[in-house]
Formats: C-alpha cells, structure tokens, sequence
C-alpha cells in the first residue's frame, strides 16, 4: 500500500512553491483556509492572502478584479460553493473576458465522507468543461496536485483544478512528468484501456493487476486534463486496444466518461464502458463505505472491462 | 486640484445624451433610460476626475472604471466615442450589431476601453474591489471607480462586494449609484425596496455622498471630496431621473429597455439643444467622425 496523502496538502504545497517564486500569486480563501490548508501560505505570505469570508460570489469578481490588476489569484473553496454559488460570475466575468484568474475546488466526490451530499462535489467536471476557453484539471495524487498548480500558473486563462479531503494513495512519483492536455500514461497493454480522472487512478491500476492475473493487459492511463481532453490518447486507445473504461469519482453525466465517449464516437468508435456516479447525490460514510455504494472500486472497473472485452470479441 | 469647466461639461453631457439617442433608436434596442439618468456624473468622471489616456486604453497609471450594470452600455460607447476611444459615427450606426464593436451588453473583447466583460448585474462593483485590493497591495496611486444601478442594489452579491470593501478599507474606490428610482418592472419601491439605501451604506461602513445627480457642479465636487476622504471607501448616491433632458421621456420605467422610435428622435434631439438634422441617420452611414460635426 503506497503513503496516504490528501491532494489538498498538494495544493497548498504547490502555491508555496510558485508564491516563492512569482510574487503575483495571491490566494483567496472563503473560510475554509484551514480545510482547504490555504493557512500555509497565509502565514508565509499574509500580504498576499486575502480572506473572503463566506462571500463566494465576490471571491470570484474579486479575484477576476486581481487578475485585471496582473495578479495571478488562485480562488479556493469547497468546489461545490466555489462554482455553484459563483457561476454566472465565472461564466460572464471570468470566462467572457477571459481572465487570469484560478480557481482551487476541494472536497472533491464522495471521499469527502462524512460531511455527505450537500459537500461532496461531484458535477464541478461537467459544470466548467463546457465554459468557453476553462482549462478542468483533475489530479490523480499528492505530486500530481503540487504540478498542477504549478502547470496552470505558467499558463494565460480560467483554470479549474478539483482536488480531495481524505488521504489518498501517492501514486505517482515526483519526477513524472506534468502537461497540461497530455495523459499520462502508468500501465501497458493491448487488450482494453482504462482512463481514470483523480483517485481513481489507484483503484484503475488495482483493476489493471487482477485482469493480468487472467491474462488480460490493460493500459491505464491518468488524465489528469479533462480539458483540453488528450484526444491522441483517446483515439489511440480505441484503435490500438478497441475496449475502453473511464472511471471517475464524478456524476456520469458530463465529466471524463462523457469526454471520452464525444471524441470516440466522432473518431474511431469502439465498445466503452463507464464507471462513475450514476445520477446520484452522495451520503454520509467512510470513504472505504461510498467508494462500494457508489459503485467506485476497482472491482467495478474490472467488471466493466470484461463487459467491453465481451462487446469487443463478440464484434469479431 | 484643477477647477472644473463646468460649461464645457454640461455642454459634453447633452452630446452624450443626443448620441445615446441616435444610437439606439437605428439599432431599434437598447437602453437609454438609465444611460441617460447616469450621464451627467459618468461624464464628469470621463472628463473631469478619471486618469485615462484614450490611446493607450492599457496605460498602467490609467484609474479603472468599472460599470456593474453593464445594460447602459449605450452611454459606455458614447463617452469612449467622445473621448476619442472609438469612431463616433460608427458608434451611432453600428450599436447591437452584427461584429459591431459595440455589442449589446460591453465586450472586453471588442471595444478598448472597456476593462471587463459586463451585463449581468452586481459584479463590477465585486470587479472593482478586487482591482482597488491589488492597487493597494502593489502599492499603485491608480483609482477605481464603479458606476451602478438602483435596481442592481436588490443583488446579494453587492452586499457581499460592500462588505469587503468597507472590510479592507478601499478608499481607493468610488462607488456611484444611479438612484432614478425605476427598474423594468416598475418603481424600485414597488418590486423590491431598496431604501433606506444611503443608510445601509453607512451601516456597512462607507463614506456615504448624497447628491443631485444632474448638478454638474455637485458631480464634480463629490468626485473630489471621494479622492480626498481617507480610510474608508466612498460611495455617491446620485438622486437622478431616469430619461432626463427629454421630457417626455422622463421618469418611464419603458425607456429602460427600448429605444424612442425614429419619428420622435429628430424633436427629442432638439429638446437637448442641437439642430434637428442631427436625427438624418443615413448621414452618419459609413461615414468617419473627422467629416461630420461631431
């Protein structure tokens, strides 16, 4: 079993690095800076962190203010009251004009656990993937947090990334690399694919181990970009593994699996399968709990690959 | 600080108005009631107080303005157009139209010197805290201005904006507020009453300036005693009628939302004071602002 690390701490961690060495990020927090773990960088750099209080509408055209001003905020809150309160802020203010501005979502899905349906966010992928010119970054990990946050400060325009409450597996190492819209790439294999967004990148390689005990290679591959989606990756799956599963710890609805799904029926479609939150609001539970109710274990994704192998070689 | 040239502002602001007409009335939409309710002060702001340079919209010691009812655009368009922004013609021929710079609620994208995408209510004045925040912490004398409707004070977001700015103590920012009383619906009191306004900005912490909003002196005097008052951040709550300069315009919530129609315009523009040939719309078509009088 890999260390356990919550990729909020990846996030915070990440802003102390690029707050070192760019001084025009600034963070904004609306009271939620010690669960979001924002406090780190309040403390290392008080002027350059403003708390918003529980004021999400104006975090948001504040922070669009900031980024008009040459200042890179990264707005941080619950995703669920980051976007859903602030939608039409992010939609006509930030996203219209195009602005500089970040936005830090945690107590992402259902591995927020206790808290229950109200904080879980499971529909933020959907919500900012079909905002005109929004970069949706989902991290797999703690080190795949800390390069995202670093990734989008580097880059011009809106940028959503979805980060997790609970400690999750460090799954990937400190040294692989980090492009924004590029998938990366943790298992080989030729007979399905399974495209996994943030945690489940663990449960997908967990999957990925017992199918090649029965012989079948499956290539895992972590997009970490659900926009712009790795179209390449998508396409060379289909034709290279003709089996594809996506699994997310998001509404099934609008998120990885439905990106993945538009560009393989417009491309080289191909039996797919998607393993997700099917139309429902989370509950209270331990992570361990919601991840079997929901249907987010690597069984589940393992079931899934044998329904698309089965479709595939049925084709044949 | 300078004096103003009162004469020469008044004189600016019927222009304004005359143009707000004529635009709207050829694109066949659009807002002139609370474009002309607001244009007394907004004019003394573009051409009295505001630090701006029309050549170079990005200048980084220019103050920011910010309209957080970005609806009364006709008036954006027409002060960017008199302060040698954009063409003033195309301005009066091209409103709401297709590729037009002046799209039907303001463009960033579009039109220079607009800062920021607008048009749904209560967040410029969010825009503009966060733009007075950076000012401070940069360390930067730039100001920042943000003009707002009546009926945009029923938005929950402005309350949360003058939290924060009487919180972070933004006396770099100026907020106006076109008090005219009426909203699409009807009066302000009737659908949703914002009064006692002037006192829930104290409450919340602010320098609170009340005033005739079509006095131009009292415009121009309250936009200095704003520069000069320090600590907190102050807001004008300009008493204005919605429409005015035209009288039988005046005070109709129908102006809101639809221009005059064309067989009205050519009167109109001479209740303002200028000749009624200013109402030959074609004259404008195609034509560049260095061939007409302006």
């Amino acid at each position: 079993m890999p260390e356990m690390v919550p990729t909020r701490f990846g996030y915070s961690d990440g802003l102390l690095e690029i707050g070192a060495s760019n001084p025009r990020v600034v963070v904004l927090d609306a009271d939620l800076a010690r669960s979001t773990t924002t406090e780190k960088f309040q403390k290392k750099y008080p002027d350059r962190f403003f708390e918003m209080g529980i004021c999400e509408q104006n975090m948001m055209v504040v922070a669009a203010g900031m980024a008009v001003a040459g200042d890179i905020p990264f707005a941080t809150d619950y995703g669920v009251f980051l976007l859903g309160r602030a939608m039409d802020q992010l939609r006509v203010t930030v996203c219209y004009t195009h602005l500089n501005v970040k936005l830090g979502g945690a107590h992402a899905g259902v591995s927020v656990g206790a808290d229950g349906a109200t904080h879980q966010a499971l529909e933020e992928v959907a919500w900012t993937r079909c905002l005109p010119g929004m970069t949706v970054i989902v991290p797999a990990d703690y080190h795949d947090t800390v390069k995202a946050v670093k990734a989008v400060a580097e880059i011009y325009g809106p940028c959503y990334i979805r980060f997790g409450r609970a400690p999750m597996p460090v799954v990937t190492k400190k040294e692989d690399p980090f492009v924004i819209g590029r998938g990366n790439q943790y298992r080989e294999g030729t007979d399905v694919t399974i495209f996994s967004m943030g945690a489940m990148l663990w449960q997908s390689l967990i999957a990925a181990e017992e199918l090649s005990a029965k012989g079948i290679q499956a290539r895992v591959i972590n997009m970490h970009t659900i926009k712009p989606l790795d179209e390449e990756a998508v396409i060379a799956a289909a034709k290279e593994t003709g089996a594809i599963v996506t699994a997310e710890e998001h509404q099934f609805y609008g998120g990885l699996g439905s990106a993945v799904a538009e560009v393989l029926v417009e491309n080289h479609p191909c039996p797919m399968r998607r393993v997700g939150v099917k139309d429902r609001f989370g509950e209270s539970g331990t992570p361990d709990e919601l991840f079997r109710e929901y249907g987010l274990l690597a069984e589940d994704i393992v079931k899934a690959a044998y329904d698309v192998l089965e479709r595939k070689n049925h084709k044949k | 600080m300078p004096k103003p040239d009162i004469k020469f502002l008044k004189q600016k602001s019927q222009e304004i108005r005359r143009d707000v007409l004529i635009a709207t009335t050829t694109a066949g939409s659009g807002h002139p009631g609370g474009s002309m309710s607001t244009c007394d002060y907004a004019t003394a702001l573009y051409f009295y107080k505001a630090k701006l340079d029309p050549r170079n919209p990005k200048w980084d010691r220019r103050d920011y303005i910010f309209f957080s009812h970005g609806h009364i655009n006709p008036l954006i368009y027409a002060l960017l157009a008199h302060a040698g922004y954009v063409d003033v013609n195309e301005y009066r021929t091209t409103l709401r139209k297709f590729r037009s710079k002046f799209q039907g609620h303001p463009s960033a994208h579009h039109c220079p010197g607009i800062e920021v995408c607008s048009g749904s209510l209560g967040q410029g004045f969010g825009v503009a805290c966060g733009v007075a925040m950076s000012m401070k912490r940069q360390k930067k004398a730039n100001r920042v201005f943000t003009l707002m409707g009546d009926g945009e004070q029923q938005e929950g977001s402005i309350w949360e904006a003058a939290m924060c700015a009487a919180h972070y103590k933004l006396d770099n920012l100026c907020a106006m507020v076109d008090l005219n009383g009426l909203q699409i619906d009807g009066k302000t009191a009737d659908v949703l009453n914002i009064e006692p306004l002037a006192d829930k900005y104290r409450a919340f912490n602010w320098n609170v300036l009340e005033i005739d909003g079509h006095d131009m002196q009292a415009c121009c005097d309250a936009l200095d005693a704003a520069e000069q008052y320090k600590g907190k951040p102050t807001i004008v709550i300009a008493k204005t009628i919605m429409s005015k300069g035209v009288k039988w315009m005046e005070n109709d919530e129908k102006w809101h939302g639809a221009p005059i129609p064309k067989d009205k315009l050519a009167a109109s523009i001479e209740e303002l004071g200028f000749d009624k040939s200013h109402a030959n719309i074609q004259e404008y078509q195609g034509h560049k602002t260095d061939k007409l009088t302006v």
